[in-house]
This record gives C-alpha cells, sequence and structure tokens, in this order.
C-alpha cells in the first residue's frame, strides 16, 4: 500500500506534569477524510499546532509526502502543502474577503518578493481568488472587510483561504463551529467533494457531520486516542460511548 | 479619484509652490524651510514603510538619518582634502557629488538596517522599540567618540556637495533635488503598498500567525522593508546634512527618532501621504510657535495628544477617512 499522505509517530507533549499529547500515532491516507473527535480539553488542537509546526513536540516524528518534517516551521511546512485552518478564525483584519484570500494564491505561487505591480489588477491572483470565494458561498462578499463579516462567514473564509493555498492535505480545526445549521450542511457538501483533491484531517464537535462525512475516526481523550476506526466501528466502541458519547456502557 | 488622492496631490501642490512663491517674493528663507520640510518628509516616507505598513515601531531610524549624514559630510570632507577614504579593494577619495554620496548613504544605511533588523525584528512589541533605540545609542555614541569626524561638535561641509546640471548653492535648485527625490520615493511608497510584497507586510502586521500558516516568512517581510526603509531615511540624512552643511551626533539622538515617529503619527501611519502632512506641520509650528517659545514643543505634545486621542488615522484619517484595503 501507498506511503500515507500525513503519518504521526508516536507524538508525545508535555506542559510540566501535563502530557497533552500522549503517544499519539495516526495517519492521512490519499483521498480520505480522517475525523479526529474528543471532549474538550482532549489535546485536538494541541496536536494540530504540532502538525502545523507551530509547537514542537517533546518527542515522536510527523511525516508529510513521504519525508520527516518535524524540524521544519510553520511557514516551510505550509509551502510544501500542509493547509490549516484555525478554530478560531485568524485573518487579517483590514484587508477585504478577497484580499485575504489573494494572500493564499500569491503564498501558493511563492512571489512575494515583488515590489510593483498593483495586485488589485493581477487576474492570476484575483480570478482563483474569487473562485474560492464563490465555491464556499462568499462570492457576494469579496469587497468587505474581514472585520465586517458575520461569525459564520468569517469560518467560510477561513475554508476559502485553505482551498486557494490548493495543498497536499487539510488540517481542518472545527471548521463548522459556530456556522449554524445551514452553512454546515453547506460545508459538509463542500467538504465531501474536496477530499478527492486532497486528504482531509477533520476536527469537528458536530456529529451528524462527522458521521456523514469520515471515512475513518479517531477518538482522543485526555490526549491518548482511545479508539480508530470506521464510522460504525466507532458508534458501536463501547469505551468510546462511555468516554465520549455519553451514553451508559 | 478618490479623496485621499486629491488631497495627496493638493498637499503635493502646496508644498512645490511654497518656494515658488517665496522666491518670487525675495524671502529665500521660506525655500530652505520648505526644503527642510521635504528631506524630513522624505526621511518620514522611509520610517512610514516599516512604521505604517509593516507595524514596526522602530525608535532607532535617526541611526539611519544619521548615517546619511555621516556619508555626505565624510565624502565632501576626504574631496575638499584629498585625502584617499579608501585604498582597498579600490582608490575612493571621497566625492562631492550628490547622487555618489546619496548611493553610499543608501548602502551603509541598508547594511545598518540589516545587522539592526536581523536582530530586533526577532522580538516584536516593547521590546523592539528598545532595542532599535538600543542600537541607535550606539551609534550615537560612537559618532561622538570618532575624533577624526569631528567627535561631539561635528563636521561641517564647506561647499554644498554638488549635483550634475544644477547649481546646489542657490536655494531653489537644492528644493527641487529634494522636492523630486521626495516624490520618487512617495512613488515607490505606493507602488509597494500595493504591491504582492506590501499585501504581506501589512497582513504581518495585522496577523502574522496567520501570515506564516500561508507559507509567507514575517521575518524576511519584515527584515526586506526594515532595509528598504532604512536606506529612504538615510538618503534624507545626507540631504538634511547638506542643506544645514553641516553633520553632528545630534542628528542620530534618540530625540531625533522620537520627531520621525511624531510626525507620522501627526500626518497619519500607514497613509501615503501622513509622513508629507507630519512633516509640513512639525516644520511649521517650529518655526511659527519656536518664534513665540523655545517651549513649542509644549504645544506640539497637545496636539500629538489630540491626535492620538481623537484622530487616530492622523490628519490624513481625519481629512479623508479610514483606509480601504481593495
Amino acid at each position: 500500500m501507498a506511503e500515507p499522505v500525513l503519518d504521526i509517530r508516536r507524538l508525545s507533549k508535555s506542559f510540566g506534569a501535563l502530557k497533552a499529547t500522549d503517544d499519539v500515532s495516526l495517519d492521512l491516507r490519499a483521498g480520505e477524510i480522517h475525523a479526529l473527535i474528543g471532549p474538550n480539553g482532549a489535546g485536538k488542537t494541541t496536536l494540530i499546532q504540532q502538525i502545523s509546526g507551530a509547537l514542537k513536540p517533546s518527542s515522536g516524528s510527523i511525516r508529510f509526502l513521504g519525508e520527516d518534517v518535524s524540524a521544519l516551521d510553520v511557514a516551510e511546512r505550509a509551502r510544501r502543502g500542509l493547509a490549516r485552518t484555525f478554530q478560531i478564525s485568524s485573518l487579517t483584519p483590514e484587508f477585504s474577503a478577497l484580499r485575504n484570500v489573494m494572500l493564499a494564491v500569491q503564498a501558493r505561487q511563492g512571489s512575494s518578493f515583488r515590489f510593483f505591480r498593483d495586485v488589485m489588477t493581477d487576474a492570476s491572483l484575483t480570478e482563483p481568488a474569487i473562485a474560492a470565494l464563490s465555491r464556499v458561498g462568499l462570492g457576494d462578499r469579496v469587497r468587505t472587510p474581514a472585520a465586517e463579516l458575520s461569525h459564520g462567514e468569517r469560518r467560510q473564509l477561513e475554508i476559502a483561504i485553505a482551498l486557494a493555498l490548493r495543498p497536499k492535505a487539510f488540517l481542518l480545526d472545527e471548521p463548522m463551529a459556530g456556522m449554524g445549521p445551514e452553512g454546515s450542511r453547506a460545508l459538509t457538501v463542500l467538504l465531501d467533494g474536496l477530499r478527492a483533491e486532497a486528504p482531509i484531517l477533520l476536527i469537528e464537535h458536530d456529529m451528524d457531520a462527522v458521521f456523514a462525512l469520515a471515512d475513518r475516526i479517531s477518538v482522543i481523550v485526555y490526549g491518548r486516542i482511545i479508539a480508530s476506526g470506521t464510522a460504525a466501528e466507532i458508534r458501536a466502541d463501547s469505551a468510546v460511548r462511555v468516554a465520549y458519547l455519553g451514553e451508559p456502557g | 479619484m478618490s479623496r485621499e488622492t486629491l488631497l495627496n496631490a493638493g498637499l503635493a501642490l502646496l508644498l512645490l509652490v511654497l518656494p515658488l512663491a517665496a522666491t518670487a517674493l525675495g524671502e529665500p528663507f521660506y525655500v530652505s524651510l520648505a526644503t527642510r520640510m521635504a528631506i524630513l518628509a522624505l526621511a518620514g516616507v522611509g520610517l512610514n514603510l516599516a512604521l505604517g505598513f509593516g507595524g514596526l515601531i522602530s525608535f532607532g531610524h535617526a541611526a539611519f538619518f544619521g548615517i546619511g549624514g555621516y556619508a555626505a559630510g565624510i565624502l565632501a570632507g576626504h574631496a575638499l582634502n584629498a585625502e584617499p577614504l579608501l585604498s582597498w579593494p579600490f582608490e575612493f577619495s571621497g566625492s562631492d557629488q550628490m547622487h555618489v554620496v546619496w548611493l553610499v548613504a543608501a548602502l551603509a544605511s541598508a547594511l545598518a538596517a540589516l545587522l539592526i533588523g536581523a536582530i530586533s525584528l526577532r522580538t516584536s512589541g516593547v521590546y523592539f522599540i528598545m532595542i532599535t533605540l538600543a542600537f541607535a545609542q550606539m551609534f550615537y555614541y560612537f559618532a561622538i567618540s570618532w575624533p577624526a569626524y569631528g567627535g561631539e561638535d561635528g563636521l561641517s561641509i564647506a561647499i554644498r556637495n554638488g549635483f550634475p546640471g544644477l547649481n546646489t548653492a542657490l536655494p531653489m535648485d537644492f528644493f527641487l533635488i529634494c522636492y523630486v527625490l521626495l516624490m520618487l520615493a512617495l512613488v515607490l511608497s505606493w507602488r509597494i503598498r500595493d504591491s504582492r510584497f506590501g499585501a504581506a507586510l501589512q497582513a504581518a502586521r495585522q496577523n502574522d500567525v496567520r501570515v506564516a500558516a500561508l507559507g509567507i516568512e514575517p521575518f524576511r517581510t519584515r527584515l526586506a522593508a526594515f532595509i528598504l526603509s532604512g536606506m529612504i531615511t538615510g538618503v534624507a540624512g545626507a540631504l538634511y546634512a547638506d542643506l544645514n552643511r553641516f553633520v553632528s551626533p545630534s542628528m542620530i539622538s534618540w530625540q531625533m527618532s522620537g520627531e520621525l515617529i511624531v510626525l507620522i503619527i501627526l500626518g497619519g501611519a500607514g497613509r501615503l501621504f501622513g509622513p508629507v502632512v507630519g512633516a509640513m506641520l512639525f516644520v511649521l509650528l517650529e518655526f511659527l510657535l519656536g518664534g513665540l517659545t523655545e517651549r513649542w514643543q509644549l504645544f506640539l505634545g497637545v496636539i500629538l495628544l489630540g491626535v492620538v486621542l481623537f484622530a487616530r488615522g492622523g490628519v490624513i484619517g481625519l481629512l479623508v477617512g479610514r483606509a480601504r484595503h481593495g
């Protein structure tokens, strides 16, 4: 079988006595959505931080596209094709939605050291950006500053930015958080089609979305993965039901 | 045309008409006042790249201003005495030509900005402010303790450096040189603001975590901006020394760094013509109030307080509203 796109081996991260990530191994294979679920404080975002390079693990390795990326910084991992969205929207607030996405297009093209041409007249930036915005349903909010977008629209903008990077893998940290039922449904449809472009490691609390989308699910509790398998296997797992799905064993 | 563009055009015209009218009225003193405005505006345009677009509050830009000033003074001195300044790797005995002086000023400032930036840009916030200040103070004390070039007393420039085809001793000719350089720097600043580099720089000011997550290194972007910024301020320093025909360590003092920040805040940080308005107001206030009292900066302080409290976008923001980004 082909090597997974993202391969995490025996990753641990301690903050003093607290083991935020405890010997976690998981992988992400081409064409799949691998969902990571767990109660608040289980260490999901800490794990994403380590994969994206914002946090240095205490031990373990992270391989991406067949290479060890453990020593690389955030920007270098992003350039290699690891696109991450933030649990709390992280945008450039003064820029319009369009310019937020254009910056991602420019980053993908690897050309930020150009000093003269006006970006707004550069179709190689504006066209892919508008396409990404339309795809997430923000086609009519192109010129609105990010700071003036609604909460749900900012979540959509996060996705548009990730799309514009055309990554080799997506790390989506609760993309549906606070989106409302209609937005969640639309995003579910979008993500369903997206896995063919690049595999998705999806952290999500919306269980309807997780069980509708995920090819595989891993459950993380107190920094440890307590179960991993298909949606049906996870539903049937008694330990998961006790620890997380809130059902009596 | 937007209101800001109209305002900018008006300001550019005003700064040009002022010395022309003064010359026509036989008041050459006002030409040198306008020249001072143009030079400080140029220094401010440099700082605005780092501070306004990049959010890098450099409290050490006097270092570049001073380096430019000393470049003018030292090159002119060596040219006058025909003493070689360099014998290796090539023979160089100074120059009394402005374009050579500017080149040296820009290169020396770039080198200093590379050094200062490579270290200080690893920090942010108040630490960045303090490290840039510390570096400028090091340059200040170095200039004071360097007797070969005047030490504390500074260095006179016997004859203002020349420029091919112009008589720089004439106030109006020298003003035009400064004015054209200011306009060129403004065009450069305008292109950079709207370019890909400018987008990365301004985005890093707003959210550097996001910028890094896209794969753009905030550090490299900022360092490039800091170097460009230092170069422009360095050229302004060379002009300032030629204006006064004198350069001294006071050009590198922390008060000078502070004045550059003040005139940007006054005019509007991150606005293209912010430093121009700031410099015009600053020099005007210094002239009008300085005639009444030595303590004229007290009034400057009150005005600055008003701007910070009630007009965060500076005078430009007050007149035309907030900046729009595409």
